[in-house]
């Protein structure tokens, strides 16, 4: 027989978690199916949680939420050959009861929001792939098939949470094949590392942390940015570049990082370090003009699957944690009044997206990716040109400020005149408007 | 050898009735007349912790009555026994658990040694969990190091937990006797000395053969199967995962057929169908310790390490020059395995023919 | 028949780190998994319960999170899941582990008697292929480890014939049941579970026991139970020289071949004269 539930998500990352909590807690009959071993088996993410979102679905999740510290600085990093310009913002009331950034281990967040799934009653099973959608005649979704032997399981709404790559969505027919332009590649690694070295290289306590974005030299003229993030006993380090650029260029993403480990601005930072875990995850970053087909007849897509990705921003987890929110409570509506899960029942999906965050913060950055991956001297002129300014600036050796003035003037000129600053100034600031 | 730490946190006096517990026992495992060389191995680190505690080695040698035992019996005098308890019985020809565990426990009821050593075998660590459990004592398995820590005359034994990552010291305070069973070719073999001799203490054990459940239908020995030596071979090349197709692994057989030596590998080998398991050197295959190891394409993991390095003289080739293998081969060759092993056999085999031609 | 499976959950020790600061094992983020070992004893039950419709009940003395380690079993065919859990266990070495899981078997056996039990060859944390012997003297019953193979198992007549693995060949060995069987690894491969058996896995409760359902006594369990003491833990010591690295002029294969050649005589005299002497012999 087979077995049939109110509600099957697919996928135990952060959109799926939430999606599936959302639902057990409000009594429905959920089935929620992982591919991996255990959830968070195969899940990348650099590191940094944002409360708010998981503060609507659990709210006091602090209480027993596997954090590694809250964050009291971030700095964004520049860098050139060897060296750096930059900003820090470092704040004491970012030490609160109720902080607003933590940096993660994610596997460790998503065995604990399993917990709290299994707790509210949802049903979990890992290590089974979904193949594909199960549709009725009439192309309503029904259900799911898996990997396993007898695998064909229905329920009245499928939430694909599946990921990037959004392989039901796409083998379906629902979404187009990945733009090698809209996703970045990003490689990442967890050093291990004596906390105490922690705290004193950075200037914190044991609870707090500090994030550096970084940009410049490092990805090589191509599109991307890189980050180095304090875990309670270890660093998160991590670049990543547009597939499209990793495919045009030279530099394979691993030996990227590894520049990245050994620039002379970074290097102190992570010495005495030990690799513990190497990952490699795709990012959707196409933004909105990306974002897809989100629901039909019995079906929705959340998370990055739905390219719900900030990358201006690095948000991601935010914005799965409150698509899948939204989409289970679209359920949870239409489940109390009584209403099947059409596709246009399920149009009150899109609706509430689009009041949130994150339709509007991706239409303000919507033109921001292509901007970037058509004008590279984002990464490879100007970081030159604005480290060799600040270290022209900075060296005291008697000529007089005026002239240096001009000198770093001429010098942002000759790399890219007076019309081209202009414009690649307008073009970023349209971009984010 | 460091003076093992004070055992921690715990009461280590042995209560009064365990201190007639004397002397230091080696089980002697044999098979069908083969002594296993662990044994002797052990017979020597027995004298040198039966010298400390300032009592005797005593050897079990168990077996059907016969030359084969006589013979047994001479060479664990040579090998450093002062006492041999020879029990002799057509039950114990081939080992069954059972009759073993029940003639052991008595034996030891009757003797009481305080330490009593077993090879890390199959034998040993079948026979080492049984009579573990009947006498009710500690029992410290697959032993790298041993020591005596004499402020209680306890026995400190050393081993890997973790896969190796770890190394850990275990005593047994107050139960006698301690046991433990020690890996093969991690103690030194002794030099024999023919002139030894001792006190033979016959054991008439009361076995019946209907008393014992499991029959031995057959025994189909390595030996006609083919399988190859590894633990006993003087030269080992072995080859990884840096070998990059199983074809490649014919240069390895090349070189060690030239030097005479066997074919060892990695895990990961076996796993992907490249060998047979016989072959695997390391935490989960053979522990080996030839003169000559000679490592291409491998890592150097620590579960391969530890299978390996006792080895006396490590030549490793590797391409990274970071890998691990290189902290503890004795040799390193930063180079492509692919090129060196053929250039390593035509080198060792000119060398070797040229000494033909002279000689 | 009836089958008991004892497994262990363990760290993944694949994936085992020592902080390079303080020196102690890093166990955070560590997966748990079941025992490798166990799982050819596992795949093994469950073939016999493919031929005979025996029942596999699966065991483990362990932490509440070792849970995960018995559903997983139950999501491979397994019947059923007894987590045998109690702070007194705690500090358990193999002597108490095996009296611990003894006592629990000995009150499965209650319910319906035992045939066979399996355990792991060994475990790769403890790695003391201890356990599993300690039943086996406990329960009388006979013992079998270090199995290549099942040959066949006969629920009328009782028997079982079997090969083992000893150290200069196979034994060939018949013996009847009860009996408790370690399997060797490479024997076999666990299954692949279906639909249904994941299902089952997730909704199927879990008996839990403690110490007393267990009727195990306290005194021969934990810390008090255990004749071995644990008197230091410590990292290896790094060998203090890194590998000579051996140069050769030009960097040719057959540079470093023969530099190779001249360096292992040197280190080796006594190696040099066996081969000489063996290739002399021809
Ligand atoms: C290097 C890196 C750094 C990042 N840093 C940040 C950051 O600092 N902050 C932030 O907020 N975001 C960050 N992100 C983005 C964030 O990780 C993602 O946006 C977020 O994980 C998306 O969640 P999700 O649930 O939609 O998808 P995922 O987390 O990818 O989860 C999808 C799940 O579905 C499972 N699955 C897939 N297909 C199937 C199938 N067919 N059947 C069953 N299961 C399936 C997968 O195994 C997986 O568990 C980063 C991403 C990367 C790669
Ligand atoms: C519980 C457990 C038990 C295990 N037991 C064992 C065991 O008993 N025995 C065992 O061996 N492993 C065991 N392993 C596996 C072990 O952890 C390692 O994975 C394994 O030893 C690595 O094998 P390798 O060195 O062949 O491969 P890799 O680690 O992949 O190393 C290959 C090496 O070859 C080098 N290389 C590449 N190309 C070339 C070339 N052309 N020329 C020269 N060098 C080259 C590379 O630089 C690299 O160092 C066990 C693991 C676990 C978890
Ligand atoms: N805590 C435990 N719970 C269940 N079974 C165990 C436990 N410890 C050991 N075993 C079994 O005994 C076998 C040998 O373990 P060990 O003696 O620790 O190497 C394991 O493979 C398991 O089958």
């Amino acid at each position: 027989m087979v077995e049939k539930f109110d509600a099957i998500v697919v996928g135990a990352g952060p959109s799926g978690n939430a999606a599936a909590y959302t639902l057990a807690k409000g009594g429905l009959n959920v089935l929620q199916l992982e591919r991996g071993e255990y959830p968070g088996a195969k899940n990348v993410q650099g590191g940094i949680m944002y409360a708010a979102e998981l503060e609507k679905i659990i709210p006091d999740f602090r209480d027993d939420c596997p954090t590694e510290r809250h964050i009291i600085e971030q700095r964004v990093w520049l860098l050139g050959d060897d060296s750096y310009i930059g900003t820090n913002y470092r704040s004491d009331a970012f030490n609160t009861d109720r902080p607003n950034r933590y940096t993660i281990i994610r596997a460790n967040i998503d065995k604990w929001f399993s917990e709290k799934i299994r707790e509210a009653g949802g049903l979990q099973i890992c290590e089974t792939t979904v193949t594909e959608l199960i549709r009725d005649g009439s192309g309503k979704v029904i259900g799911v098939r898996t990997d396993r032997e007898g695998g064909e399981i229905h329920a009245d709404v499928v939430i694909m949470a599946d990921g990037v790559n959004a392989l039901l969505a796409k083998r379906a027919g629902y979404q187009p094949e990945l733009q090698p332009q809209n996703v970045a590649l990003a490689v990442k690694e967890i050093l291990f590392i004596d906390p105490e070295l922690i705290q004193q290289r950075f200037g914190v306590k044991e609870e707090e942390g500090v994030v550096i974005e970084i940009m410049g030299k490092v990805t090589k003229g191509m599109a991307g940015t890189a980050f180095l993030y304090t875990n309670k006993e270890s660093l998160t380090i991590g670049i990543g570049c547009l597939i499209s650029d990793f495919k045009a260029g030279q530099c394979p993403p691993y030996k990227m990082l590894e520049d990245l480990k050994a620039h002379p601005v970074i290097k102190p930072l992570i010495d005495g370090a030990e690799m513990k875990e190497y990952a490699a995850h795709m990012i959707p970053e196409g933004g909105y003009k990306a974002i897809p087909q989100l629901y039909g007849p019995g079906w929705m897509v959340a998370g990055d699957a739905a390219h719900f990705n900030n990358a201006a921003h690095r948000e991601g987890s935010n914005l799965a944690m409150a698509s899948g929110r939204m989409a289970a409570e679209t359920v949870l509506e239409l489940k109390a009044k009584g209403q099947p899960c059409t596709a246009a029942n399920l149009a009150a999906y899109k609706a509430k997206l689009d009041q949130s965050f994150i339709m509007k913060d991706l239409k303000k950055y919507r033109n921001l990716p292509s901007v970037l991956h058509g004008n590279k001297q984002f990464f490879s002129e100007y970081p030159d040109v604005i480290n060799a300014a600040a270290h022209n600036w900075f060296t005291v050796d008697s000529v007089d400020k005026k002239t240096k003035e001009k000198q770093i003037m001429g010098s942002f000129v000759k790399t890219r005149s007076v019309l081209g600053l202009v414009g690649d100034a307008i073009k970023l600031v349209r971009s984010v408007r | 050898m460091s003076e093992p730490s004070k055992p921690q946190g715990r009461k280590f006096q042995l209560p009064e009735h365990l201190k007639v517990y004397k002397d230091v026992w080696v089980i002697v495992e044999q098979e069908r007349g083969q002594v296993h060389s662990v044994s002797l191995e052990l017979l020597g680190e027995a004298r040198k912790l039966a010298d400390k505690l300032g009592v005797a080695v005593g050897a079990v040698v168990l077996g059907e009555a016969g030359p084969d035992l006589e013979r047994i019996c001479g060479d664990a005098f040579a090998y450093g026994a002062d006492v041999v308890y020879r029990v002799a019985d057509p039950v114990l020809k081939d080992y069954r658990t059972d009759p073993y565990c029940r003639v052991m426990t008595d034996v030891v009821n009757a003797y009481k040694p305080e330490i009593v050593l077993l090879g890390a075998t199959t034998l040993g660590r079948d026979l080492a969990g049984a009579i573990a459990t009947t006498l009710a004592t500690g029992l410290t398995a697959d032993c790298t190091e041993l020591d005596i820590y004499m402020e209680n005359r306890s026995l400190a034994a050393t081993r890997p937990t973790f896969g190796g990552t770890l190394l850990c010291t275990i005593q047994t305070l107050a139960y006698r006797p301690q046991m433990a069973t020690v890996r093969p070719r991690v103690m030194a073999m002794p030099e024999r000395d023919d002139s030894r001799t001792g006190r033979v203490v016959d054991v008439f054990p009361a076995l019946a053969e209907d008393s014992v459940i499991t029959k031995v239908l057959s025994f189909i020995a390595d030996r006609e199967r083919n399988e190859a030596q590894l633990a006993f071979a003087d030269i080992i090349v072995s080859g990884g995962k840096g070998l990059g197709k199983p074809e490649n692994l014919k240069l390895v057989f090349d070189l060690a057929a030239v030097l005479g030596g066997e074919v060892g590998v990695t895990r990961p080998l076996i796993q992907a169908g490249w060998a047979t398991a016989d072959r695997q050197v390391g935490q989960t295959g053979k522990t080996v310790r030839p003169k000559l190891y000679i490592a291409a394409g491998i890592s150097g993991a620590i579960q391969h390490r530890v299978g390996m390095e006792k080895s006396d003289l490590i030549l490793a080739i590797n391409t990274d020059k970071n890998a691990p293998i290189f902290d503890f081969a004795h040799l390193g060759i930063v180079g492509d395995a692919l090129k060196i092993l053929p250039a390593l056999t035509d080198a060792f085999s000119r060398r070797l023919s040229v000494n033909r031609l002279a000689s | 028949m009836h089958i008991v499976v004892c497994i262990k959950q363990v760290p993944d020790s694949a994936q085992i780190r020592i902080h390079p600061v303080t020196n102690t094992i890093m166990r955070q983020g560590v997966p748990a998994i079941i025992n490798p070992y166990d799982l050819f004893s596992l795949e093994e039950a469950l073939r016999i319960k493919d031929r005979t419709g025996a029942r596999v009940t699966v065991l483990t003395m362990g932490p509440p999170m070792a849970e995960n380690s018995l559903r997983k079993a139950l999501s491979f065919g397994a019947d059923a899941a007894v987590l045998l859990t109690d702070r007194k266990f705690a500090g358990s070495d193999t002597l108490a582990t095996s009296y611990a899981l003894t006592s629990a078997i000995r009150k499965l056996a209650e319910e319906e008697p035992v045939d066979i039990v399996f355990c792991g060859k060994q475990t790769v944390d403890g790695d003391t292929a201890q356990v599993g012997p300690g039943i086996a003297t406990r329960l009388g019953l006979q013992q079998l480890t270090y199995i290549s193979s099942i040959d066949s198992v006969d629920t009328q007549a009782r028997e079982i014939v079997v090969h083992r693995r000893s150290e200069g060949g196979v034994q060939v060995l018949k013996t009847a049941l009860p009996c408790m069987i370690t399997m060797l690894e490479g024997t076999n491969s666990i299954r692949f579970g279906s639909m249904d058996d994941m299902f089952r896995a997730a909704r199927t409760p879990l008996r839990v026991w403690s110490k007393d359902d267990a009727a195990a006594d306290e005194t021969k369990v934990g810390l008090k139970g255990s004749p071995t003491v644990v008197s230091k833990v410590f990292v290896p010591k790094p060998k203090a020289e890194k590998a000579k690295f051996i140069e050769a002029e030009g960097g040719t294969a057959d540079a470093f071949a023969a530099a190779a050649v001249e360096a292992i005589f040197a280190a080796q005299p006594k190696l040099s004269t066996d081969l000489l002497a063996r290739a002399a012999q021809g």
